[in-house]
C-alpha cells in the first residue's frame, strides 16, 4: 500500500494544474463554510456511531483523495462503523457511510448484481466487486482502496481511460467474413462452439484483472488479460470466418500482446465472473504458434 | 458548446441501438451518457426478446399476444410495427455476433415466455441483455461513433413558446462528471432521450441505482405530457433482500412457485388455472402477494421458487446465471434448494409520449425504449418485450432524427391529441413549489439555436452553483421519504387513502427538496452533485405516477385498484396523460388506437 500512496502524491501536483485555479471569494469562502459544515458533520457522526455500541458493527478502512479539497489532497484513510446485517456487502457498506456520515465519499456503482462492473475495488489486498463482497467473507476492519496500477480520480475512483484503450486496440467487434444474403436469417453456430465462447463473453469490463497483472503494471503498452481475452472471444468464433482469424492473431501476438504473459494466474484468480483468462491467453498463444507453423 | 447532427441521451439498448442507425443513415451521431455503455442497466436484462422466427409462429400472432398482454391499452400501429420489425431486429444482433444459445441444427434457440401463445423469445443463457448490450457497444466502436461518458445531461436546450407543440428542441446541456464543466451540446437534426427506466423512485426495485427517470422529468418539464405513468410492472420474481431479478426464464424453463404450505398456489388457489406460473406478470405478483396477506407466505414475506426439477445440466446449459445471482446476492444454492421471491418494481410500461418514429410534440425531440411510451406495452408489458422494444423504436428514432423518410405516423402526440379533460382531485397541489421560475422552459426568448442552448447552459451553471454554494440538508433523506412512501402506497395493491398519502408525502418531501444543498464542494467526480439532481427527477416521476394512479379508477394490467375491482372497457380505454404545464401538471386524456393493419383489436377478458 505504501507505494500505492507514494504514486498518488506525485500524480496530485499534475492534477492540480487541471483544475481551475483557485478564486479567492466565494469559492474560498464557500469551501470554508463547507468545512466548518462538515466539522459539524463529523461530531454529528461520532455520536451517531457511538450509539452503535450495542449494535453488530463493522469497522471500514477507506482511502480518501481528491486534487482540489483541502485535507484531501494527501492522501489518507478514513475510519467509518456501520450498522451490520446479514447479507451486507462491501458495497452496501460504503453506499451507508456515504448516506449516512458522508456525502462525498466517492465510488462508482450502479447495478447492484454483479453486471454493470462499475464497482471492482482493493478491499483487504484483492480486486473484488463491492456488491458481490459479503462483509461476512472479510476481516475486521475492510480496508478499502482504488484499483492498484490505474490512476485515482477521487477516492475509490479510478481513471479507466487506459483500460478502455486497451479493449479497443483487440477491434472488439464482431466482424464476420461473410453474412447470409438474406435478412432473415441467421448464422449458424454450433453449441459446441457458442459453449467454448460462452465464459470469454461473460466479461463485464471491470478491470479487475488488469489491476491484478504484475506484467501490466510494468507495461503500460501490454494489453492485459481482459482485452486479450476479448480478441480470444472472436477469433474462436466460428462464425467470422478464417480471414478474420488471421488478422486477429496477428494483433494478440505483437510485441505487447500474448506473449507477455508469464501464467501467473492472477487475473483468473480475481475475475468475478470466473473467466479462465489465463487459459484463454494460453490457448491463444498455441493459436498462434500453430499458425505460425503453418505459413512456415 | 459540442455539435453534432444527433444527440442520444444515454448508451444503454435503446440509445446505442438508435445511434448506430443514426451512423449508418449518414448523420454524425454521438452518445452522451452519465455512466459508460457497458454500465448501462440492459446488461441486467436476462430472460430473452421476443420475435416471430418459425413456422407456425407470425408477427400478427406476437401482436395480438402484445395487445392481450397490454390488457387492451397498448395503440395498434405501435404493436403492429414492433411485431413486424423485431424478427429482422434479432437477425440484425445475431448477424452483428450476438451470442445466442443455439439448437442442435445450429439456429437460434426460443423458449416459452409468459402470455406467449408461442416459444418466441430468443435468449442467451440467463444473460441475453448483458450480451445485448456489449454487442451493440462493440458495433459502435465498429462504426467509430462518438461517446461522452460519464457526461451527465442535466436539461435540454428547448424554446419556450407557450404551446408546447411549438416548441423546439436544439440540444442539451451536460455535466462533465471528471472535471466539472458544464457544456451545451448542439443537436441539428434531433436530441433522443434514452435514459432508460425509473425504479429508484422505489425502495425495491431491480433497476440500477443510475435508473433515476432523468428522461421522463426532462422531457416532462419542457412540456410533453407523461403518458400511462400509473402503470408500472412488479416483477413477480426478485430476491428479498436486494431486489435483484431472478429471470423468468425460470418459469419458462418450468420453475414452479409454493407457498409455505408447500402448495403449487398458482392452480391450488385458481390464479391461473391454465397457465399456472407463466401467467403474465402482473398476474404472478398479485397471486404472490395475496398468498402473503392471507398468511400462506414464507416468514410473512416471500413464495419460493423452485427449479431443482430441471437437473442440473438443464440449469447450467440455460440458467446457469441465476444460481450465481441466488448465492451471491441471496446465499440459496439454486441446485439445492428453492429460491426465495417477492414481487419488485421492474419496469415502467408509460413514460415520455411519441409516436412510432420516437417524435415526442416538441420538434427535434425523441423518445426510445424504457422512458418512451408508444404506447407498445399498455398496462402490463410481457416478458421478453422490452429488449426488441427497444432495438425496433431505438432504430426508428434513429433513422428519423438523422433524416430518414419515414411513414408518417399514426399516433398522435401533444395537448392537441386530447379527448377529455381529467377529473382527478390530489389532496395537495401538485407540480412546482414554485411555479413560473427555474423549472419553465424559458429561455428568454431566444429562438435562434445557439441562444437557447447557451441560455440553457447558464441556468444549469447557476443551478449547480446554488447547491454547490448553499448549505442545506442531504438529498439522501429527501430520496429514501420518496421512495418509503412510493413502495408503501404505490405499490402492487393500491387504495384510494394510500395514493393520497403518498401525494402528501411528495408535496413534503418536495417542499424538503428546496432545503437541499451539496456538502461535497469539489469539481472533481462529485457524486454528491449529480445524485442530488436525480432526486429531483425523482420527484416528478414519482408524482406523475401517482397521479395516474388516483386518476385511474379501475384495475386494468398492472393498476389494481381496491375500490374499483374491474376493467371499465366503457370508459378507460383511453390513456392517462399528464403534461407539466410550465409547473402545475394538468391531466387529461386520449383515445387508445385498437385498429391494426389486418384486424381491429377487440378487448377480451384477459384469462391465463
Amino acid at each position: 500500500m505504501s507505494t500505492q500512496i507514494e504514486q498518488q502524491e506525485t500524480e496530485t501536483e499534475g492534477e492540480e494544474e487541471e483544475t481551475e485555479p483557485a478564486v479567492e471569494s466565494p469559492g474560498d469562502q464557500r469551501r470554508a463554510t463547507k468545512r466548518q459544515r462538515q466539522a459539524e458533520r463529523d461530531i454529528q457522526r461520532e455520536t451517531e456511531e457511538a450509539s452503535l455500541d450495542d449494535e453488530e458493527t463493522v469497522s471500514l478502512k477507506v482511502f480518501r483523495y481528491d486534487p482540489e479539497v483541502e485535507g484531501k489532497q494527501e492522501p489518507r484513510f478514513d475510519d467509518f462503523t456501520v450498522p451490520y446485517h446479514k447479507g451486507m456487502t462491501v458495497l452496501d457498506a460504503l453506499i451507508y457511510a456515504r448516506d449516512r456520515y458522508d456525502s462525498s465519499l466517492t465510488f462508482r456503482h450502479s447495478c447492484r448484481q454483479a453486471v454493470c462492473g462499475s464497482d471492482a475495488l482493493f478491499v483487504n489486498g484483492r480486486q473484488r466487486l463491492g456488491c458481490k463482497t459479503q462483509l461476512s467473507e472479510l476481516d475486521d476492519p475492510v480496508r478499502i482502496e482504488p484499483l492498484p496500477h490505474q490512476e485515482v480520480v477521487k477516492d475509490l475512483v479510478v481513471d479507466m481511460e487506459h483500460f478502455y484503450d486497451q479493449m479497443e486496440a483487440v477491434e472488439p467487434y464482431f466482424d464476420a467474413d461473410e453474412l447470409p444474403a438474406d435478412d432473415l436469417e441467421e448464422q449458424r453456430q454450433s453449441r459446441e462452439n457458442r459453449e467454448k465462447v460462452k465464459m470469454s463473453t461473460r466479461c463485464i469490463w471491470c478491470g479487475a484483472c488488469m489491476s491484478s497483472c504484475n506484467i501490466a503494471a510494468g507495461d503500460n503498452e501490454y494489453l492485459g488479460p481482459a482485452a486479450i481475452n476479448k480478441a480470444y472471444r472472436f477469433a474462436m468464433d466460428e462464425r467470422e470466418g478464417e480471414n478474420r482469424k488471421q488478422e486477429r492473431l496477428r494483433i494478440i501476438e505483437q510485441e505487447h500482446g500474448v506473449w507477455r504473459c508469464q501464467t501467473q494466474f492472477s487475473c483468473t484468480e480475481v475475475c468475478p465472473k470466473d473467466i479462465p483468462l489465463t487459459e484463454h491467453i494460453q490457448e491463444l498463444k498455441r493459436e498462434a504458434v500453430k499458425n505460425n507453423l503453418k505459413f512456415w | 458548446m459540442y455539435e453534432h447532427d444527433v444527440i442520444v441521451v444515454g448508451a444503454g439498448g435503446a440509445g446505442l441501438r438508435a445511434a448506430i442507425a443514426a451512423d449508418e443513415e449518414g448523420a454524425d451521431v454521438a452518445l452522451v451518457t452519465k455512466l459508460h455503455p457497458v454500465r448501462s442497466h440492459t446488461g441486467a436484462a436476462e430472460g430473452g426478446i421476443n420475435a416471430s422466427l418459425r413456422d407456425g409462429d407470425s408477427w400478427d400472432l406476437h401482436a395480438y399476444d402484445t395487445m392481450k398482454g397490454s390488457d387492451y391499452l397498448g395503440d395498434a400501429p405501435a404493436i403492429d410495427t414492433f411485431a413486424k420489425t423485431a424478427p429482422e431486429e434479432v437477425i440484425q444482433l445475431e448477424h452483428w455476433g450476438m451470442p445466442f444459445s443455439r439448437e442442435d441444427d445450429g439456429r437460434v434457440s426460443q423458449r416459452p415466455f409468459g402470455g406467449m401463445s408461442f416459444p418466441r423469445t430468443t435468449y442467451a443463457g440467463a444473460e441475453t441483455g448483458h450480451h445485448l448490450l456489449h454487442t451493440m457497444y462493440e458495433q459502435a466502436v465498429k462504426r467509430g461513433i462518438e461517446v461522452y461518458d460519464e457526461w451527465y445531461v442535466t436539461n435540454l436546450a428547448v424554446t419556450d413558446h407557450d404551446d408546447p407543440e411549438d416548441r423546439e428542441c436544439h440540444g442539451c446541456v451536460a455535466y462533465d462528471i471528471k472535471s466539472g464543466k458544464i457544456e451545451g451540446f448542439r443537436a441539428t437534426g434531433g436530441v433522443v432521450l434514452a435514459t432508460g427506466g425509473l425504479g429508484q423512485a422505489f425502495d425495491h426495485t431491480t433497476n440500477a441505482v443510475a435508473n433515476t427517470g432523468d428522461g421522463c422529468a426532462m422531457a416532462y418539464r419542457a412540456g410533453v405530457p407523461m403518458e400511462d405513468m400509473e402503470m408500472i410492472q412488479f416483477h413477480p420474481t426478485t430476491l428479498p433482500s436486494t431486489g435483484v431479478l431472478i429471470s423468468e426464464g425460470v418459469r419458462g424453463e418450468g420453475g414452479i412457485l409454493y407457498n409455505d404450505e408447500e402448495e403449487r398456489f398458482m392452480f391450488e388457489y385458481g390464479y391461473a388455472n391454465n397457465d399456472g406460473e407463466l401467467a403474465s406478470r402482473d398476474v404472478v405478483s398479485r397471486a404472490e402477494l395475496t398468498e402473503v396477506n392471507e398468511g400462506r407466505g414464507i416468514e410473512d414475506e416471500y413464495v419460493d421458487l423452485d427449479m431443482r426439477h430441471l437437473g442440473e445440466e438443464r440449469i447450467l446449459d440455460r440458467l446457469e446465471n441465476i444460481l450465481h445471482l441466488a448465492e451471491d446476492f441471496e446465499g440459496v444454492d439454486g441446485l439445492d434448494e428453492p429460491m426465495p421471491v417477492k414481487p419488485g418494481q421492474h419496469y415502467a410500461m408509460g413514460g415520455v409520449e411519441c409516436d412510432e418514429n420516437g417524435e415526442t410534440c416538441i420538434d427535434g425531440l425523441y423518445a426510445a425504449g424504457e422512458t418512451a411510451c408508444v404506447s407498445l406495452h399498455g398496462a402490463n408489458r410481457l416478458g421478453g418485450n422490452a429488449l426488441p422494444e427497444l432495438l425496433v423504436f431505438g432504430a426508428r428514432a434513429g433513422y428519423h432524427a438523422a433524416g430518414r423518410d419515414m411513414k408518417t405516423a399514426e399516433i398522435q402526440t401533444g395537448l392537441s391529441a386530447k379527448s377529455e379533460a381529467g377529473d382527478v382531485e390530489p389532496p395537495v397541489t401538485p407540480g412546482a413549489i414554485d411555479s413560473g421560475s427555474e423549472d419553465v422552459a424559458a429561455d428568454g426568448a431566444a429562438v435562434e439555436p445557439t441562444g437557447v442552448i447557451e441560455n440553457a447552459v447558464e441556468r444549469e451553471r447557476e443551478r449547480v452553483e446554488t447547491l454547490l454554494e448553499e448549505d442545506g440538508i442531504n438529498h439522501a433523506e429527501v430520496r429514501a421519504d420518496v421512495q418509503e412512501t412510493m413502495t408503501q402506497n404505490v405499490n402492487v395493491f393500491r387504495k384510494e387513502e394510500g395514493l393520497k398519502t403518498a401525494l402528501r408525502d411528495l408535496r413534503e418531501a418536495r417542499e424538503a427538496y428546496e432545503d437541499v444543498a451539496v456538502s461535497d464542494p469539489s469539481r472533481t467526480y462529485n457524486t454528491d452533485l449529480i445524485h442530488t439532481i436525480e432526486t429531483r427527477n425523482i420527484l416528478d416521476v414519482a408524482e406523475a405516477i401517482t397521479l395516474g394512479a388516483l386518476a385511474r379508477e379501475e384495475f386494468r394490467g398492472a393498476h389494481w385498484r381496491a375500490e374499483h375491482q374491474e376493467r371499465k372497457d366503457d370508459e378507460w380505454i383511453k390513456h392517462t396523460m399528464l403534461a407539466w404545464n410550465d409547473g402545475t401538471p394538468e391531466l387529461y386524456y386520449k383515445p387508445v388506437i385498437l385498429e391494426g393493419d389486418e384486424e381491429t383489436y377487440e378487448p377480451k377478458e384477459r384469462s391465463y
